[in-house]
Formats: C-alpha cells, sequence, structure tokens
C-alpha cells in the first residue's frame, strides 16, 4: 500500500509537474487570472489526463513503438475535443473565458509526458494513480497561483470579496503578473528545499560528531 | 482590415509569447544563447506562416463538410506531419539550413503557438491574406520576444542571483520585468 501512496503523492508534491518539472507552463500562466479559472483548467487537465492515461496504458501492448508518438497524440486529442465540446455545453462562461487554451491542452507537455513515460509502461490501475497524483498536483499549482493573483490583483478569492478595490496591485492579473508570480513562488519553494538540505546536513555533522566523540 | 495593423499588432501589442503565453516552453528552454535564440526563431516563424495557410485551406474544406468539431484533431495532426515533412524537405534542398535549424525543428511540434495560431486565426475570422499577415507578425514576435530574452540572460550568466532565484525562479521573474515592457504596447492598436 505504500507503494501505491507514493504513486499518488510523487506527483502532488515531490516531483510537481509545475514547480519541479515546469511542465505545462503556457496554460499555468494564462489561465490563472483567478482562483476559479485555475480550478477549471485543472480539472479540465485532470479529466484528459485520467481518461488518456487509461486509454494509453490498455493499449501499450498492442501500439507499435515507432508510431506510438502519434497515436498518443490522436487518442489525447480525441479527449480534449470531448472535454471542449462538453463544456461548451454545460460551463459555457467558464469555456470563454478559458478560451484558447482548452483546444491547447492537446500541447501540454504533462499529457504526453505521462502517457509516454508512465502509461505504457505501466498497469491500468497504477496509471490512474498517476494520472490523479499529476493531474492534482497541477492543478493544487494552478489553484495556489490563481489565489495569489485573484487575491492580491483584484481583492477577490474565488469570487468572494475579501478587500475589493481598497488595495488592489493591478499588475497581477495582467501578463507580467503572472511570471513575477510563479517566478516567486518558484523561489520560495527552493529556499524551502534548500534550508531543509542545510538543516539535514547540519543534522549528519552532528551525528557524525557525536558519533566520533562517542 | 488593414493587414499592416494585425501584422504590428501581433508583433507588439498581442505579442504571442509575453503578452499571450503561447511557446513559453521553447522560450523559457532555449533562450541561454543568442544563437540558438536566432536559429528557433527562423524555424518558428517558417512553420508557422505554412502551417497556418495550410490550416487555414483544410478549415474551409471541414466547415464545408460539417466536421468544424474535429478541427483541433485534424490541425495537431497536419502540424505534426507539417514539421516532419519540413525536415525532410530541407535535409534534401538545403542542408545548411537544416543543419543550422537541425534539433530544433522537430521541437516545434509541440510549441503551442502553431496550434494557438492556427486556432487564432479561424477564431477571428481571418481571409487568406490576413492569416499569412497574422502568422508573420506572430512569429517575429516570438522571435523578437526569444532573442530580447537569450540577451539578457546571457548577461544574467555574469550577475550573482541570491540561490533561491537561481535557474527557474530568476528566469521567469526576469520575464515577467520584459513582460512589463510590452504591456506599455497594450491599447496602441486598437483590432
Amino acid at each position: 500500500m505504500a507503494k501505491k501512496q507514493s504513486e499518488l503523492t510523487n506527483g502532488m508534491f515531490s516531483n510537481n509537474p509545475i514547480f519541479v518539472q515546469a511542465l505545462g507552463m503556457c496554460p499555468t500562466l494564462a489561465t490563472t487570472t483567478s482562483a476559479t479559472n485555475g480550478l477549471g483548467m485543472g480539472m479540465a487537465t485532470l479529466a484528459v489526463l485520467i481518461m488518456s492515461n487509461i486509454v494509453i496504458s490498455l493499449i501499450r501492448k498492442l501500439v507499435p513503438s515507432k508510431i506510438r508518438i502519434p497515436v498518443y497524440i490522436i487518442i489525447i486529442a480525441g479527449f480534449v475535443t470531448m472535454i471542449d465540446l462538453l463544456m461548451h455545453g454545460f460551463l459555457y462562461d467558464l469555456w470563454k473565458t478559458l478560451g484558447l487554451f482548452i483546444p491547447l491542452i492537446v500541447v501540454n507537455c504533462l499529457i504526453l509526458g505521462r502517457a509516454e513515460a508512465y502509461a505504457s509502461q505501466n498497469s491500468v490501475f497504477k496509471s490512474i494513480l498517476d494520472a490523479l497524483g499529476m493531474g492534482l498536483g497541477f492543478a493544487g499549482g494552478l489553484i495556489l497561483l490563481g489565489s495569489v493573483r485573484e487575491i492580491l490583483g483584484a481583492g477577490t478569492w474565488f469570487g468572494l470579496t475579501l478587500w475589493g478595490d481598497a488595495f488592489n496591485v493591478f499588475i497581477m492579473i495582467l501578463p507580467p503578473g503572472a511570471f513575477i508570480t510563479l517566478g516567486l513562488l518558484a523561489a520560495m519553494f527552493n529556499w524551502m528545499g534548500i534550508s531543509r538540505e542545510e538543516k539535514k546536513k547540519k543534522k549528519a555533522k552532528a551525528a557524525k560528531k557525536a558519533g566520533e566523540t562517542a | 482590415m488593414n493587414v499592416f495593423l494585425i501584422f504590428m499588432s501581433a508583433i507588439l501589442v498581442n505579442n504571442f509569447v509575453l503578452q499571450r503565453f503561447l511557446g513559453i516552453c521553447p522560450f523559457l528552454g532555449v533562450s541561454k544563447k543568442i544563437d540558438t535564440a536566432v536559429g528557433m526563431s527562423l524555424a518558428v516563424i517558417f512553420v508557422m506562416v505554412l502551417a497556418s495557410v495550410i490550416t487555414w485551406l483544410l478549415n474551409g474544406l471541414l466547415v464545408i463538410m460539417g466536421l468544424g468539431f474535429l478541427k483541433t484533431i485534424v490541425f495537431i495532426l497536419v502540424i505534426a506531419s507539417l514539421v516532419q515533412f519540413v525536415e525532410i524537405f530541407l535535409k534534401k534542398v538545403s542542408p545548411g539550413l537544416y543543419e543550422a535549424l537541425g534539433i530544433f525543428l522537430p521541437l516545434i511540434t509541440t510549441n503551442c503557438a502553431i496550434l494557438g495560431l492556427a486556432l487564432l486565426n479561424i477564431q477571428n475570422n481571418y481571409g487568406l491574406l490576413e492569416t499569412i499577415f497574422n502568422a508573420l507578425g506572430a512569429g517575429f514576435g516570438f522571435g523578437l520576444a526569444l532573442i530580447l530574452f537569450a540577451g539578457i540572460r546571457e548577461q544574467m550568466e555574469f550577475a550573482d542571483i541570491p540561490k533561491p532565484f537561481k535557474g527557474l525562479a530568476g528566469t521567469l521573474i526576469t520575464a515577467g520585468i520584459l513582460s512589463m515592457a510590452f504591456v506599455g504596447f497594450s491599447g496602441m492598436i486598437k483590432l
């Protein structure tokens, strides 16, 4: 069971697609003008990722390795078209704001990357777990980025007014805000990683010293 | 609509990389040196114009057959095979150019700027001439952003950056500042 858990958490934290692997940067930067938009994009990507991972894992033994990439792309494009039409039908407002970036899920390197690196070599169940972990990690990153930008830029969170127009950094909702917020968040995670490593080193050193004196 | 306005707006006001966030992966990935940035830009301009024209023609066909909803699947296949075809063609006809563009060509398939441009042309109901100029503008805009950014990053190599900001974080913040400069162009051309 422990191993299954690690498959799930791998994508969420230690190999987070946005902050660690820097995959799928275009939708990450473009659709996070608000937390709601980030959530919508994250869920659409998660749905496509799970379905494509399932199908690719099912047919992994049938596809000749030479033409596997075009086959994967067609499968992914098929699911993206389905999501596109479904969102057009049921979530029209969100579909309109996300606009171009829904069909562009096809070229999100995260999805093709998971198909190639994981689903094409592992069982269906494991591939679903992997897709869930990676997809939730991606969606979580989008929601975090969208929240920071929406709170600072518009004074609202998921549409709820926090302080309204009283204190707004308007640039956060504009394109430069996306680059800068993501850069600062990445720096923060780097810093956390660095300080954790230094603590570990200090501990190891102390342990070594203790061992030597003993 | 004035094609010159479309061209200029695609370069400056709606810059594909810095304002529309299309093609961020190559923008961050191939911008370490100016030489490679120039190579990548040329390859992208070339494929953008070709892909735009072909997808525009194909879309006309799809609409006639009532299969407009299939355009995402058809376009991505067209772009993937087009890139492959351009690679083979250049290898035969102009080995020099092929050598220069070499590794960048296959990377272009997954560049969302190409598919994005093809879809934008359809969304905006552009005619063939407008499509070509929009593609040229998008390509030059991509090149401008990429080459400017490569110039900045070459200088950044020598800068003493705090440790957490090294790598992706510092690159993104620099891109943010460059993007801020391009915000200054917004409102200059209204389409």
